[in-house]
């Protein structure tokens, strides 16, 4: 008898182990943490793209308006995918897009928005990065959606057709 | 006169590079105990990422502040939750983590203890 129970045992667990790495697979490999949403934004300074005055992020997200923080650079391929997206939301009346101008090279960022318009309210640059941390950020693009000074939705990676709608639905 | 010039600069000097060498070796402290997101399997003070870089700076710049190593780190954690961190505090979603290997000591001892129990028995 005991010798029986101990191949079933061993052939259990083996399966078991199968299992999980098979599931395991299919998997990205990169682990981001579930945050807490409705989380305050942060509050930092920082310059404005093209006239470099010094503005705080209290006088930019002013009210219950819906507020778009777009993360890009011009040397980020996928903010090019979804620039369209962005273009789109600026038509809308009641949300404005703010841009975060990640590290990069004045001349190729106003480059960017010349060959494919520009759909941002007010940019502000974030030179050395250190302002994408202060939202929790991890690289471009990243996108956030603010009211009352809150983050409502948080989204890494670029725009798509989905992601465009439901923020259209969240700001009806 | 000129000698006594001479050595309280040299103290001076030695002072001022020893502290900023203290700073210096916390933050190296502080960015080896934090993970890259982007570059997962790496620290901070190990990776050259965009991420990782910008994390380094703001270190640096909270240090300055006057922040010491716990509030970062709880800057961080809030930021981005105890995934950043290498060494995460006792909370209620490690406390698992953190008594596991004691569960699995005491219950590796209890086996072997059995054993030996056992084993004497049938001397």
């Amino acid at each position: 008898m005991k010798t029986k129970i101990f191949p079933i045992f061993l052939i259990f667990t083996f399966s078991i182990i199968f299992f999980v790495f098979y599931k395991g697979l299919q998997n990205t490999n990169i682990y981001t943490p579930e945050i807490k949403s409705e989380i305050k934004i942060p509050n930092f300074d920082a310059k404005e793209f093209f006239s470099k005055d010094k503005i705080n992020s209290d006088q930019i997200f002013i009210g219950s308006d819906y507020y778009l923080l777009n993360i890009w650079a011009s040397w980020c391929v996928p903010c090019k995918e979804e620039h369209k997206y962005l273009m789109d939301l600026s038509k809308k009346e009641n949300i404005k897009i703010i841009g975060q101008n990640y590290k990069d090279n004045f001349e190729n960022a106003k480059n960017f928005l010349i060959n494919l318009d520009n759909p941002y309210d007010l940019i502000f640059l974030d030179n050395d990065g250190t302002i994408a941390i202060e939202w929790g950020a991890y690289g471009v693009p990243e996108t956030f959606l603010i009211q009352n000074n809150k983050i409502i939705k948080k989204i890494i990676g670029p725009l798509n057709e989905k992601l465009l709608f439901e923020i259209k639905e969240l700001t009806q | 006169m000129n000698i006594l010039k001479f050595l309280v600069s040299v103290i001076f000097l030695i002072y001022c590079f020893s502290s900023d060498l203290k700073a210096k070796n916390l933050e190296i402290e502080i960015t080896k105990n934090l993970r890259c997101l982007i570059c997962q399997g790496q620290s901070v003070y190990d990776s050259d990422s965009e991420f990782a870089n910008s994390l380094k700076i703001l270190v640096e710049k909270k240090l300055n502040e006057g922040l010491d190593e716990k509030q970062i780190y709880a800057y961080l954690k809030n930021k981005y939750g105890d995934w950043i961190l290498y060494d995460p505090g006792f909370s209620k979603n490690t406390y698992f983590l953190w008594l596991l290997p004691i569960l699995m000591f005491i219950f590796g001892g209890a086996i072997i203890l059995r054993k030996v129990i056992l084993k004497k028995k049938k001397l």
